[in-house]
């Protein structure tokens, strides 16, 4: 169980005076303090924690956004930002003592600059509103977490989203050209912007993927693709998931690198089968699909390419779609994998570590033999291009125990990935889900370095505390070292 | 001048750490083909890296290659070749650029995040970089990212240390992304009118689906170039659909080279800036830049996201007004230029603020490269 840090009894004491504070800032019904209103920000994707915030404001302009924040660091008030609450690992997470600053209301897209190959959007507009704006002039938006109906692009700065397709086209932090955040002390700065490359350091580069703990995302700008003329998709079947792994790095090894592929292993293939009837093939042990895109020409060369790779590597069945529609089906089991593992199981939890791609086999063979430790089923699918598994740990959260068992069947699984020469989260986040795993990667210097860049942009320490770092930013402590310049050992410092 | 070269990340700590005790600020050094870029600051002591060299680890199948951060370019890149891999950021040839003497460095080319025509498409060094090892400005060691192509776990260190010009921490290790080499390149070039024309070639082509991977407006010579990057089949539908005089792949690498190499505004020149205009204003800044510089020379690359200038005389004062939105750099220039002007963009003050308080996150005392980029510190 991840522990939050003590509520401030200071800031619950007023919470009276700061609601009507902030709805001085944000008017009317932009501040939400019954218990119903805020019933509905309780948790975000990552489920099996919830916690009610103070209050939570919805803020329509940056000058509100600014106020708040500004408030919030005057009067010592912590604050909790949240795009559309898809996140798995439970950065959105509300605190007793926070105020949850819900982004919602930020849902226009500001401007599409087709000279300028981009598109300038408010952080609510969701993943895949972006590409329907722009769908008219042949372009889109490259990165596709799976929740990208739902999930907004705040969120994905915040996350530094992938997607099926990143290991051609990036995670968001390669796709984003700039962005207006507002800083805890209320200060609007704008970072990148339609041109390549900012002046002086790349803090846009590390706002993108902070979790929200750096500043309030309240503009950005994404670069827009044009869309593939087409996309075939292999669906390959292997009697075992090694052979899997091994023909995915023989297509790498060939040159090609696929918009996308994935790995299913047997009762994932399964669930999704039950689940959607996309034709998979129940007696393979790992299904691999490789998707091509691109124009005709080179797509046709390279699926024939990957059939003979496949075909070399042991495949016992190979398909490649005829139709788009074919296509849109063989994608249709992989997509609806998590809610099918949902319908076998009352309650699961996603990982998402990513190893070394040919580590693949030897991994599987290890979470097959901590099921039977931790007494609970896997099911793993997995962006195999470039090594990110997604293990759907299946419990029931109403027997005793079973929830913790995940849990620690989970950080099992993390630690053997990161032993592996990988690390904790590919997509996903830390959050609070593995804040405390943090040390299996990263030593005290390493996470100090860190937090004192949190410190440049929130030396207060109230934007979105308690996570990703198991231990409490502390700037005054962190700077006293600077001054002595002592070596780097901290009396013991205190976790949660 | 005195100059130090540990022989490890250790080593160097424990330079870093003592110097930071004494108040006695590093220039950092690899191969030193860089001392030329950024303002210049002379700084007494050298901190000279250029045993951190070698190749720690390369798997071709993972896309991953580990190396120390003085690891020569050269040798980088002969390894990659040798597996049919290149850096996709395509890290261009600066040496003519700089008049550098040493050889350039895997570190020294992600310290000033140098990313060169396939940038446009590819993405900058930044984006390659993916996990490192380094020491800051106490001298203490630490380390962010790793050695796979996805990772989201911690704040994205690896784009703060891209493009920081060693102020905030010095690199010892650095793991990077690699790529297949396209099969086989061409370029398309179309004669065009003037700048406007040139940029809406460009954004045409850029618009479509035929994956352009290199888009350039040579002025002197009046034409716009295009490259074209993959396997054969697919390189030969795209080209016939885009239309244009061909070059065949040598002669494409050769030209793709001295735009990198920026040679087209090399020559007689006092003063070469970078720019980087938003792509469709870069007619308009050409333009204010003819009007007040009639003698200098200039070029776009990456769509016209990226501006060269050449300047005969060193009075470069006024590009800067030339620009609408994005920023510019003093690039090379006299050192008594480079030690009064604004060679890097002057921020707007909260940014400003922030960026002094981040490099005051990793290097409180002003050990490392102190004044390289700004003049306060």
């Amino acid at each position: 169980m991840i522990l939050m840090p003590e509520p401030d009894a200071t800031a619950l004491a007023r919470r009276a005076e700061i609601v009507s504070a902030l709805r001085r800032i944000v008017p009317g019904e932009g501040v939400v303090d019954s218990e119903t209103g805020l019933r509905a920000y309780e948790c975000d994707a990552l489920t099996a924690y919830r916690q009610m915030p103070m209050v939570a404001v919805l803020p329509s302009t940056t000058a509100q956004v600014a106020a708040v924040l500004s408030y919030c660091h005057e009067n010592n008030i912590k604050v909790v930002p949240r795009g559309a609450g898809t996140s798995l690992s439970g950065g959105a997470l509300p605190l007793a003592d926070g105020v949850l600053l819900a982004m919602g209301k930020f849902n226009r897209v500001v401007e599409i600059d087709e000279a300028n190959r981009c598109a300038v959007v408010q952080p609510g507009v969701t993943n895949l509103g972006i590409s329907q704006a722009v769908k008219h002039l042949g372009l889109y938006y490259a990165p596709d977490p799976s929740s990208q109906i739902a999930c907004t692009i705040g969120g994905n700065v915040a996350e530094n989203s992938g997607g099926v397709h990143c290991l051609k086209y990036g995670l968001t932090t390669n796709n984003v050209l700039g962005v207006e955040i507002v800083t805890l002390e209320g200060e609007i700065i704008r970072l990148g912007g339609k041109h390549y490359d900012g002046p002086g350091y790349d803090l846009l580069g590390v706002v993108v993927g902070s979790e929200g703990m750096l500043g309030v995302v309240t503009e950005v700008t994404v670069r827009l693709l044009p869309i593939p003329p087409i996309a075939r998709a292999v669906m390959i079947g292997f009697p075992s998931v090694e052979a899997a792994g091994d023909c995915v790095a023989a297509v790498i090894a060939a040159g090609i690198i696929p918009g996308g592929m994935e790995i299913m292993d047997k009762p994932a293939i399964a669930a999704a089968e039950a689940f959607v009837q996309a034709g998979y093939p129940l007696d393979v042990e790992a299904l691999l699909i490789v998707e091509l895109d691109g124009n005709e020409a080179e797509v046709d060369h390279l699926a024939a390419a990957v059939e003979r790779i496949a075909r070399a590597h042991g495949a016992v069945s190979v398909r490649t779609s005829a139709s788009e529609e074919e296509r849109l089906l063989f994608w249709a089991g992989r997509k609806a994998a998590f809610p099918a593992v949902g319908r076998l199981s009352p309650d699961y939890l996603c990982m998402d570590g990513t190893i070394p791609r040919k580590r693949i086999g030897e991994v599987l063979n290890r979470m097959k033999t901590m099921e039977n430790e931790f007494g609970l089923r896997v099911a793993n699918v997995f962006h195999a291009g470039d090594g990110n598994l997604h293990p759907l740990i299946m419990y029931d959260a109403n027997i005793p125990g079973q929830l913790q068992a995940a849990e620690d069947f989970g950080a099992a699984i993390l630690r053997l990935c990161v032993q592996m020469g990988g690390v904790l989260t590919g997509e996903h986040g830390v959050g609070i889900e593995k804040r405390d795993l943090m040390p299996e990667m990263f030593t005290q210097a390493d996470m100090d370095q860190q937090q004192r860049l949190k410190c440049a942009f929130d030396d207060a320490g109230l934007l979105n505390p308690g996570k990703v770092f198991p231990m409490l930013c502390r700037c005054a402590e962190l700077n006293r070292t600077h001054v002595h310049g002592d070596a780097l050992r901290f009396p013991e410092i205190e976790r949660f | 001048m005195s100059s130090v070269t540990p022989a490890d990340a250790a080593e160097l700590a424990e330079i870093v750490s003592r110097a930071a005790a004494e108040g006695a600020p590093l220039e950092i050094v690899a191969g030193g083909s860089k001392r030329g870029l950024g303002r210049f600051a002379p700084v007494a002591r050298r901190l000279d890296i250029s045993r951190l060299s070698g190749v720690i680890d390369y798997d071709p199948a993972e896309l991953v290659l580990t190396a120390r951060a003085a690891t020569p370019l050269a040798e980088i890149a002969a390894l990659l070749a040798g597996q049919r891999q290149m850096l996709a950021f395509e890290p261009p040839d600066w040496t003519a650029l700089l008049g550098g003497t040493g050889a350039p460095t895997l570190g020294g080319v992600l310290a000033v995040n140098q990313s060169g025509p396939r940038r446009l498409k590819a993405g900058a060094a930044r984006d390659h970089l993916l996990g490192f090892a380094a020491v800051n400005g106490l001298g203490q060691i630490w380390k962010a990212g790793a050695r796979v192509v996805k990772n989201v776990t911690g704040y994205d260190m690896a784009k703060l240390q891209a493009g920081a010009f060693g102020t905030l921490s010095v690199l010892t290790e650095v793991s990077v992304k690699v790529l297949p080499r396209p099969e086989t390149e061409l370029t398309l070039l179309w004669p065009v009118a003037d700048a406007r024309a040139a940029v809406a070639r460009m954004s045409a082509a850029l618009n479509t689906p035929h994956e352009v991977s290199g888009a350039a407006y040579l002025p002197a010579r009046g034409v716009v170039a295009l490259r074209l990057e993959g396997p054969a089949p697919s390189v030969a539908h795209r080209a016939a659909a885009l239309g244009g005089e061909r070059l065949d792949e040598a002669a494409s690498a050769a030209l793709w080279h001295d735009i990198g190499a920026v040679l087209p505004v090399l020559g007689a020149h006092a003063e070469i800036w970078r720019l980087n205009p938003e792509p469709a204003a870069a007619p308009a800044v050409l333009a204010a830049l003819h009007a007040h510089f009639p003698e200098g020379a200039a070029f776009l690359d990456w769509g016209g996201g990226l501006l060269w200038l050449g300047l005969p005389r060193a009075n470069g004062g006024a590009v800067r007004t030339c620009l609408r939105g994005g920023h510019a750099t003093l690039f090379a220039a006299p050192e008594d230029v480079r030690a009064s002007a604004d060679v890097f963009e002057p921020l707007p003050p909260p940014l400003a603020a922030l960026t002094r308080r981040v490099k005051q996150g990793f290097d409180p005392l002003g050990i490392l490269n102190p004044r390289r980029m700004y003049r306060e510190f």
